[in-house]
């Protein structure tokens, strides 16, 4: 057993994890964030993005003791006050899935390539999004969605991805 | 899946790192990026009793200058490679053919130094690693050798690195002013290379007057086209000199068939994409 102590959508957890559990395991079966969701066996899908220290990871391919000491934001850390976070909101306005499976790692892959690149074209869309697989849409309205939000997140519309991140909330942990 | 059990260390020196490589022995395994590790872990195509993770080792991250060299760190992440000034203005095509490799989320964690100690024979480092005649630092118990690239890579998945040591960093010559490219042929987005050519070019006054190129999946190691290289030099950069020179960038290869493409379509490929590739540099 390894102690690891990490920050998870704003609130610190310290648990006794085995040292070859998973990150997206971790969030699931331990502190209870379902929001992540696992879609392969071979680090292909991207459904289970989340955040690491800022920066985008499959958390199916890194180990949970490699949080240790990190900030992770996932899906679940997303609204505030009960607003949806603006890329959540372009998915929900443009219509940009369907089974849903794919969405939670859309839009944290989405919400990092706009940290990036604020105002993105559609092939810079469809390279940043290039890890995450979509079985449903035919990513049309996913790459719509993309650029709604970076028309909305543009200086002064909303808060930015970068901003939102940092900010603390409750998270959904156990 | 989820990988077996094993025990975890997170040394924070490279002499640590080898003293837990020495006790661990042949079960002993590092972690670096894990993009490669980790999926054959959890498909249990390989069960190590202990993991050495690199990632709490800042002297193995980071990209400096030397002299005539640029000195990349076993560590550097992928992501970090794309964005260094350094590399960018010295090096480019390293920096170029990492931009190919898989996705954002795998970049963000895979290592220049991992995808290099990997080999895999598909994967998109190893040939502008080759063509560049990049130095690889091995450290082990008695200290540092350096190796070629031309002896660097053995045979598919295997390298000149032995059992109880490990690469620390990587040594580019600087190719200040030559132009870069990598040409990367695959069918899907995040697919790997079923043929891909590395080409970095000197041109002077329109004149090519020196050139590096080598070849990804060609073999079960990276291949350099020297026959191209040497009936570019002196030529002009028009597109029919490189389009016949580019007809010699099969020579001496031995690629697979697979799924993907037979052997001769893998030959008209590393021609085709040459071509491209010089053109493309030199331009
Ligand atoms: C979906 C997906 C798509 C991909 N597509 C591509 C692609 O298109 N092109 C491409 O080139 N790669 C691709 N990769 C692989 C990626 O580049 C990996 O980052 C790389 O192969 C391994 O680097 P790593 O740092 O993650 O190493 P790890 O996975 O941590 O390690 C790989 C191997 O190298 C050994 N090792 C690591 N560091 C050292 C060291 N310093 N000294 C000695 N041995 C060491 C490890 O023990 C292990 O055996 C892809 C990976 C994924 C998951
Ligand atoms: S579950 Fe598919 S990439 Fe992580
Ligand atoms: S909406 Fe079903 S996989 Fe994307």
């Amino acid at each position: 057993m390894a102690r690891i102590r990490t920050t998870v959508d704003g609130l610190v957890y310290e648990d006794d994890v085995e040292p070859r559990m998973l990150l997206v395991q971790y969030l699931r079966e331990r502190l209870g964030k379902t929001g992540t969701v696992i879609g392969c066996d071979t680090s292909n899908c991207g459904a289970c993005t989340v955040h690491l220290d800022g920066m985008s990871v499959k958390s199916c391919s890194v180990l949970a003791v490699q949080a240790n000491g990190a900030e992770v934001l996932t899906i679940e850390g997303l609204e505030r006050d009960g607003q949806l976070h603006p890329v959540q909101q372009a998915f929900h306005d443009n219509h940009a899935l369907q089974c849903g499976y794919c969405t939670p790692g859309m839009i944290m892959q989405s919400i990092d390539l706009l940290g990036d690149n604020p105002d993105p074209t559609e092939h810079e869309v469809r390279e940043g999004i290039e890890g995450n697989l979509c079985r449903c849409t035919g990513y049309q309205n996913i790459v719509r969605a993309v650029q709604d939000a970076a028309s909305k997140m543009k200086p002064g519309a909303a808060p930015t991805a970068e901003a939102g991140a940092k900010q603390t909330v409750a998270g959904g942990g156990a | 899946m989820i990988p077996a059990q094993f025990d975890y260390v997170r040394p924070t020196t490279v002499e640590e790192a080898l003293q837990a490589l020495r006790d661990g022995g042949d079960d002993a395994k590092l972690l670096a990026g894990g993009q490669s590790l980790l999926p054959v872990l959890r498909l249990r195509m390989a069960d190590p009793s202990l993991i050495i993770d690199l990632g709490g080792i800042p002297e193995l991250r980071g990209v400096r200058e030397d002299g005539n060299e640029v000195v990349v760190g076993a560590m550097t992440s992928h992501h970090d490679v794309t964005r260094d000034d350094i590399l960018r203005q010295h090096v480019a095509l390293i920096q170029e053919a990492t931009k190919t490799v898989a996705d954002p989320q795998v970049r963000h964690r895979g290592t220049l130094g991992g995808a290099l100690a990997h080999a895999d024979p598909a994967g998109d480092l190893a040939a502008p690693a080759l063509a560049l005649e990049a130095k690889f630092v091995i450290a082990g118990a008695d200290g540092t050798r350096t190796v070629a690239a031309a002896d660097f890579f053995e045979d598919y998945f295997s390298t000149a690195i032995g059992e109880a040591e490990l690469l620390t960093e990587i040594r580019f010559p600087k190719y200040t002013g030559w132009g870069a490219r990598y040409e990367k042929f695959n069918r899907v987005a995040q697919a790997w290379s079923i043929v891909a050519v590395a080409a970095t070019i000197k041109v002077d006054g329109g004149t090519i007057s020196d050139a590096r190129i080598g070849l990804t999946n060609m073999a079960g190691v990276p291949v350099r086209a020297t026959a191209v290289e040497s009936a570019l030099v002196g030529q002009s950069a028009t597109e029919d000199n490189v389009r016949k020179a580019a007809q010699a960038a099969a020579e001496g290869t031995s690629p697979t068939a697979d799924a993907d493409a037979g052997t001769d379509y893998r030959e008209h490929l590393a021609r085709v994409l040459t071509g491209r590739a010089v053109l493309a540099a030199a331009g």
